[in-house]
Order: structure tokens, then C-alpha cells, then sequence
């Protein structure tokens, strides 16, 4: 329940007076005042600043300090205030929250010293209004990584860790040159090679002196040695590097996956084949093509060159765009290209014989390069050729600059929206968390409130004290109004789990049950109107279903305590459930009154009965069992 | 013919306004227009005194009740979205926005859609400091949905339902769909004297004082400020 609507809660409770007419059983009690304060302002004293607020708006979160008694150590007794020696500008923000349950984060802020002061003041930064989180989350990555970064050079700094393997400090080299002094030169000497590599290739194919013959030939034919040998040279360093990082990868199969080992592997790969077939003539032209593949290499610059990573990757992620600007490309070019054809249709001698060949004119025309080997001759073929060039301008500048703001705009939407995302999800895992824990906390203290009762008639009040867990007064208004709600409707709120279970022996239960005697043969005190009332229901020709449902109601509003040699307080099904009963078992100096365990009836199951030993009732003792607790069982009901 | 003319005419001149836009390049104006809401509006109750006079209130219980109305509504009234969600708090396992909007009209005793914290206060001192009588009335009130005097069973049907569903999926017994019907029979029952199939405020309060757990449940709204 926020804080803020406490102060409505007077007003949910007048509300009430709707379900009063209606409702057949009386309300319960509502809970009394104990020690009713007029409320007071408190003076909170923060470094000479002071701020008043009411006592009331402090206690609307009893788990920090202010709402607790942990103020208390802060009371200055000379000067009736509280004292807290800290920032006043951050306790502005904090006090705001108390106010309108919304926390603030101010962007002036050192982000360190706000979240010193929200854990000194018991808040969890979680509950950053929405308006605010996200430049809190900003920051705090912006710290944390500031915060790595320390360490990491820290860490740099010392000597070598041994604790790290050979293996992993061998990853790190490679991963982060500048670790070691070994990683930094192989660092430099691979890029010396990949860039030799690259000029081999270039330099290979230029016409470099005559042969007699007066045949131009390429130096790499001339000197096709020398070039073999370098070529060896920078394949053998490649192949080196590629299985000294397979050795060292910590994820091996990762590793070969990644793009950048695709295109080592791409790189080194032909020398490999032309090494296996030299000297098959037929596949020498394949052979030749795979030679291709080694400009390949100029990739494995993008390990030494942050800019080129970065545009691999802000290419990857605008492919839509692109997409669709080859995709409109495409589109003009046909239209165009269909224009063409058919207006230079006409004309003797065109180039433009297909429209296959007319797309050649389009491309070059739109792109406003005009080679000049394709004209159109007709006036036809001359006007559309103009609107031709003319909104391939269009085309292609408009795409170009949306792109390069796509990829900003992208980039920073797409961080923007996980966010979001995380944001969303993590808010409505706050929402579904507050919302059950309103609902568990009501569950828990009705089963507090139903001990309670069976605890003041047993007569022992000691143990008062650990049921009642200080609920707040509030809290005990909040859960009288949901009780009262559940007395007018005749239902009881239950949690999820217990509600599938339900759901699943309702649907076990397909055969009429008999009716238990254990209605009849209470002579005790029965008080329960439901109870009373639902006697008469039974004798109506309901179905049986309803009937056991009507007389398992009855159950819910009496706790039976058995005063015989077998004393077992049996509570309503739904309010005790299992596990947290344990803590709950005071100890009783008249009967032990222990929490029955809830059998769930084996199918084909009948009636669920609250009263049920410990060893788990079959269905044929269920009315065996019933039977004997006939003695002395005084039902009282839950008002 | 001149109709068709007519028409011809509207179209050339769409026509030609568009060339012309399309020319001179004109952009089209924005459609939506600035929503300058004026959300503003702020209300302002009347003095303590006059308060304290038409009410039962004490000063300080009013002075707490602005409060509080006026930290969460600072424009000093609440409009039925704001009323649903403050009251949707305190049911957090069902929906209860059904029987907020009844709430909400019968708070709303001027029928503007707004309850102002007159409006607020004096439904609470009816409720909270009336007599039994009064509060009765005001309950009736409450079921009375079209405000004509007489409760019909599908008036009764539809708050029954209200509050049901506030109770929400995950009860004990398992909610069924004839629960409210079957409470609605039994209220007609026992409200209903001369059975004409409406309950009329007599016979209301007649058949609530006769109640003792009704009268009972009554007096829980002595202390609840």
C-alpha cells in the first residue's frame, strides 16, 4: 500500500458501509487504538538545517530509519530534536520521499555520496521514481565502470598473479596487448606481417621490367621466389597466432565460431590448398580465384583498429536501413530501366536491347556517374533519361544522411529501449512484489488474529507477543476492511498456490459425499452464524458439491478446541498453511495446541475437512474420524 | 446537372489547391492541435468554519482530512480515474473499480464528475457521525444507481457483482459465477416485504433495523477517525 494513500485509508473504511446491508454475517471487531496519538511534528535537525515534517509521515516506512525507533538514538534531549550530522541537500530528497513516496535522485549529485546517504538512511535505491531512474542507473554504471577500470590497473600494476594459469594469462596477452611487454611486441609483429602480407599481394601483381620476349610481366611471376617465401613466411606467423589463440581461448568452440577466427582461417586457408594442388592444371583457375581470398587479410586489421570494429558492427546493426535503401534503389532502377527500354525501343542501333541491359544505363545514370557508353537517342528516351538522373539524386543523397543519423539514432534507441525493457520488467516485478506482499501480509496476520483469539480464551497472553509483530495501526485497519470484505462476500482471500490446489481436488472430487455427522453431533457452542445458517442449507435439495462446499465454509469461521486427551487446534483450512506455523506454535499451559497439518485428501477424495490428525486422513476415516471428536469440542467463532 | 457541376468544380479546386501545395511546397499544418489542457484548475474548499458548521467534523479531524486529500489530489478535486486508482490500493488482490465508480457517484452529490473535498467530507460526516438512520440512508443511496427511490434487483445485481470482484480470482471457496445472483436473491428476500421486486427506502430501513447484525456492523463507523 503506498504511503501516501494511508491517509485515505479513513475513507476505504467508511466506503465499507456499501457491503454492510448486504452482508449476511456479522463484520468482525475492528481494531483498537491502543495508544492513539495526536499527531506531532518533529524537528529533524540535519547539519544546522532544519526540516519539520509530522511524525505520521515518517512512520509510513517503518523500515528505514527515520519510520523506526532507530531515530531515537539521534534524539538530542537538550534540544528536543533530532540530530543527524549528514548532507542537508541529499536529506531534502529523502525527506521528499517520506512525503510523496517518491524518491528523487538529484543530478547534481555525486552518485557515490546519494547512495551513501540512501544506505544510511535504510532506503534501497530500488524504489527511484521512474522519472529519475534511469539517469540513476547511468550514473551508477558510469561509477561501476570507473570503478573497473581502477581496478584493472591496479591490478595491472602488481606484480603477476599467480594464481592465473599459463592458459589464461596467455588469453589475456592476446585480448589486451598492453598487459605484458611479450603481448605488446607480438601484438606489433603480427600487424607487421599482416600489413607485409597485404603489400606482397599488392605489389605482386604490378608490371615490374621487361623479360626478353617483350612480355610485361608481374613481379610476382619475376621474382616468384622471393614472393613465396614471404608469403610462407606471413602464412607460417598467421597459422602460429591462430592455434596459439585456439590454445588459449577459454571457450574453444566459442572461439572458432567468432568472426574474427573466421577470418584468420579465411586468410590462411590458400596457401594451404595451393600447397596440396600445385600441379593439377585443371583446377589451377579455382586456385587462382582462392588467391582472392587473401585480401581477406586485411581484415585481421580490425584486431589492431577499434574505428574498424566499431563500423562492423554499426554496419550489423543498421542492415534494415541499408536494406531498405537497395531495396528502393532496386525499385527505381526497374521502373527506370522498363522506361528506357520501351522508349528507346524505337530508335535503329540502341544499346538498350534489353531491360536486363537497360539497368546498366539506370545504375550509372542514378548514381550520377554517366559513363557515357549507354545514351539514350530518342527524345522520349532523352526526357525520361533526365527525370532519370534527376531523382537518382533524390534517391540516393536522401537515404544517406537518414542513415548516418539512423545510426546514432538507433544506436542510442536501441540501449534506450533495453533499458526500457529492464526497467519495465523490473517495475512491474515491484508492482507484483508489493502487491503480494500487501496480500501475504494480510494472509499472515489473519492467521496471527485467529491464534490471537484461540490464545486470549486459553488464557495465556504471554505468547501475545510473538504473534502480534507490531503491526502498525494502519496495517491492522488495512487487514479489518479486507475482513470485513471477506465476511460480506462469504469468501476468503487465499494465495495463489492454495487456490490451485483447491482447484485441482474440486475437480477430483466426483462422487456425492455423505454428509459428516460431525455437523450433527456438535453440541457445543455454536455461535457461527454461517454455521447455523448453512445447517439449514443443507436440508435443501442442493447438490452435494455446494453442500460440502457450504458446510467447508462453516469450517472457516470457527476454530475448534479440543479440551480432550487429544488436544489439536484445528484451524480453518485456508487461514493455517504449513510452513510458517512452526514459528508460530507457542507453547500453552493448558492444551498443546498445535497446528494441524492440512492433509490433502487422495483421490477420490471427499469432503476437506478441517480436522484432521497428523497421519493424513483416508477417505474412509474421514468420517470415522469425525466421529470421535465429539467430546467437549467448543467451536467459537472467529468475530 | 449542376449538382454534378458542382461536384466537378469541388474536385478541380482540390486539384489545383494541391498542385499548388505540392509547388510552392507548403507544409501541411499540424493536425493535432496543442491539447493545452488546463490542468490547473485548482479548487479551493471553503473556509474551516463553514465546514465545521455543515459537518460533524472536529477542526482537527478536518485539518487532517484536507491533508491528506491534498497531498494526493493537489488540484483539490478527484475525478473518477484518480478515485479508482487511490481506492484500487487497497485491494491489491481483486478489481475493484467497479465498485469505485459507485462510490464515486455517490459521493459525487452534485453530479459535476469531480468530488470535491466538500463533496468528500460530507459524505464522510454522514457515514462517520451521522445516526444509524443517516447512514442508512446514505447506503441506499449508494445502491439506488439511477437515484429513483427504489432498488431494483438489477441495480442490486450490478454492486453485488462490484463487490465480488473485488474480491478476485484466488478465494476460498473457489468464486462462482452464481454467488452474487444467490446474494442478491437472499437480500431481495429479506428486504423485499410486500415482494414487488423492488426495494424502496422504507422498506430498507425497515428491514435493516430489524437486522441486529446490520445494526451491529453500523456502529464500526464510530471510530474509525
Amino acid at each position: 500500500m503506498a504511503a501516501g494513500v494511508a491517509a485515505w485509508l479513513p475513507f476505504a473504511r467508511a466506503a465499507a458501509i456499501g457491503w454492510m446491508p448486504v452482508a449476511n454475517c456479522p463484520m468482525p471487531l475492528a481494531p483498537t487504538e491502543k495508544n492513539k496519538r495526536q499527531d506531532e511534528l518533529i524537528i529533524l535537525n540535519v547539519s544546522g538545517r532544519r526540516f519539520q515534517t509530522w511524525r505520521t509521515t515518517l512512520e509510513r516506512y517503518p523500515d528505514t530509519l527515520l519510520g523506526s525507533t532507530e531515530k531515537e538514538f539521534f534524539f538530542n534531549e537538550d534540544t528536543k530534536e533530532y540530530f543527524f550530522d549528514r548532507d542537508p541537500e541529499v536529506f531534502r530528497c529523502i525527506l521528499n520521499f517520506y512525503r510523496t513516496g517518491k524518491l528523487h535522485y538529484p543530478r547534481y549529485e555525486c552518485i557515490s555520496a546519494y547512495d551513501e546517504e540512501l544506505a544510511f538512511y535504510g532506503i534501497l535505491p530500488e524504489i527511484i521514481g521512474d522519472c529519475c531512474y534511469e539517469e540513476y542507473k547511468d550514473r551508477k554504471r558510469e561509477n561501476a565502470e570507473r570503478l573497473m577500470d581502477d581496478n584493472d590497473s591496479e591490478n595491472n600494476q602488481e606484480g603477476s598473479m599467480p594464481s592465473l594459469s599459463f592458459r589464461q594469462t596467455m588469453w589475456r596477452a592476446f585480448e589486451n596487448p598492453h598487459t605484458s611487454t611479450l603481448a605488446l611486441v607480438f601484438y606489433y609483429v603480427t600487424g607487421f606481417f599482416i600489413a607485409v602480407s597485404v603489400i606482397t599481394n599488392v605489389v605482386e601483381t604490378v608490371p615490374c621490367g621487361t623479360v626478353p620476349g617483350n612480355k610485361e610481366l608481374p613481379c610476382g611471376e619475376r621474382y616468384a621466389v622471393a614472393f613465396f617465401c614471404l608469403d610462407t613466411a606471413c602464412v607460417m606467423i598467421f597459422t602460429v597466432e591462430y592455434l596459439l589463440r585456439l590454445f588459449a581461448a577459454p571457450s574453444r568452440y566459442r572461439f572458432i565460431r567468432s568472426v574474427m577466427s573466421i577470418i584468420d582461417v579465411v586468410a590462411i586457408m590458400p596457401y594451404y590448398i595451393g600447397l596440396v594442388m600445385t600441379n593439377n592444371e585443371d583446377v589451377s583457375g579455382a586456385f587462382v580465384t582462392l588467391r582472392v581470398f587473401r585480401v581477406f587479410r586485411i581484415f585481421k586489421f580490425s584486431r589492431h583498429s577499434q574505428g574498424l570494429r566499431i563500423l562492423g558492427y554499426t554496419l550489423k546493426s543498421c542492415a534494415s536501413e541499408l536494406g531498405f535503401l537497395l531495396f528502393s534503389l532496386t525499385m527505381a532502377i526497374i521502373i527506370f530501366a522498363t522506361v528506357m527500354f520501351y522508349a528507346e525501343k524505337g530508335s535503329s542501333a540502341s544499346k538498350f536491347t534489353s531491360i536486363p541491359a537497360s539497368f546498366w544505363y539506370t545504375i550509372v545514370t542514378m548514381t550520377t556517374l554517366g559513363y557515357g557508353d549507354m545514351v539514350p537517342k530518342t527524345i522520349a528516351g532523352k526526357i525520361f533519361g533526365s527525370i532519370c538522373s534527376l531523382s537518382g539524386v533524390l534517391v540516393i543523397a536522401l537515404p544517406v544522411p537518414v542513415i548516418v543519423s539512423n545510426f546514432s539514432r538507433i544506436y542510442h534507441q536501441n540501449q534506450r529501449a533495453d533499458k526500457r525493457r529492464a526497467q519495465k520488467k523490473a517495475r512491474l516485478a515491484r508492482i507484483r512484489v508489493a502487491k503480494t506482499g500487501s496480500s501475504n501480509a494480510y494472509l499472515h496476520s489473519k492467521r496471527n488474529g485467529l491464534l490471537n483469539e484461540a490464545l486470549e480464551l486459553t488464557g495465556s497472553t504471554e505468547d501475545e507477543q510473538h504473534t502480534t509483530k507490531g503491526t502498525s495501526l494502519i496495517e491492522s485497519q488495512h487487514h479489518h476492511l479486507l475482513h470485513c470484505l471477506e465476511k460480506t462476500t462469504n469468501h476468503e482471500f487465499i494465495d495463489e498456490q492454495l487456490f490451485e490446489q483447491n482447484c485441482m481436488e474440486s475437480s477430483m472430487q466426483n462422487y456425492p459425499s455423505s454428509r459428516s455427522p460431525s455437523l450433527s453431533s456438535h453440541h457445543g457452542l455454536t455461535t457461527s452464524c454461517c454455521s447455523r445458517r448453512h445447517k439449514k442449507t443443507t436440508h435443501l435439495p442442493n447438490s452435494s458439491v455446494p453442500a460440502t462446499r457450504l458446510r467447508s465454509m462453516q469450517e472457516l469461521s470457527t476454530i475448534h478446541i479440543q479440551c480432550s486427551e487429544q488436544p489439536s487446534l484445528t484451524t480453518s483450512r485456508s487461514s493455517l498453511n504449513m510452513k510458517s506455523d512452526d514459528g508460530l506454535r507457542p507453547n500453552c499451559k493448558a492444551a498443546q495446541i498445535t497446528t494441524a497439518i492440512i492433509s490433502i485428501p487422495t483421490p477420490p477424495a471427499l469432503t476437506p475437512e478441517g480436522e484432521s490428525r497428523p497421519p493424513p486422513s483416508s477417505p474412509g476415516h474421514s468420517t470415522n474420524i469425525s466421529t470421535t471428536t465429539t467430546s467437549n469440542i467448543v467451536k467459537v467463532s472467529a468475530l | 446537372m449542376s449538382h454534378c457541376q458542382q461536384r466537378c468544380k469541388r474536385q478541380l479546386g482540390r486539384v489545383i489547391r494541391c498542385f499548388y501545395q505540392f509547388v510552392t511546397g507548403t507544409l501541411s499544418q499540424d493536425s493535432v492541435e496543442d491539447e493545452f489542457e488546463l490542468s490547473t484548475v485548482c479548487h479551493r474548499p471553503e473556509g474551516l468554519e463553514q465546514l465545521q458548521e455543515q459537518t460533524k467534523f472536529t477542526r482537527k479531524e478536518l485539518q487532517v482530512l484536507y491533508r491528506g486529500f491534498k497531498n494526493e489530489c493537489p488540484s483539490g478535486i478527484v475525478n473518477e480515474e484518480n478515485f479508482k486508482q487511490i481506492y484500487s490500493q487497497f485491494f491489491p488482490q481483486g478489481d475493484s473499480s467497479t465498485y469505485a465508480t459507485f462510490l464515486f457517484n455517490a459521493f459525487d452529490t452534485d453530479h459535476d464528475g469531480s468530488v470535491s473535498f466538500e463533496d468528500f467530507v460530507s459524505g464522510l460526516s454522514i457515514i462517520l457521525r451521522g445516526t444509524i438512520d443517516d447512514r442508512l440512508n446514505w447506503a441506499f443511496n449508494l445502491y439506488d444507481l439511477n437515484k429513483d427511490g427504489c432498488i431494483t434487483k438489477e441495480e442490486m445485481l450490478d454492486i453485488m457483482k462490484s463487490i465480488y470482484d473485488m474480491m478476485g480470482k484466488y478465494t476460498y471457496p473457489a468464486m462462482r459465477e452464481e454467488a452474487p445472483r444467490e446474494h442478491v436473491e437472499n437480500f431481495f428476500q429479506k428486504m423485499d416485504r410486500n415482494k414487488d421486486g423492488v426495494v424502496t427506502i422504507e422498506e430498507f430501513l425497515e428491514s435493516c433495523q430489524k437486522d441486529e447484525n446490520i445494526m451491529r456492523s453500523m456502529q464500526l463507523f464510530d471510530n474509525v477517525i
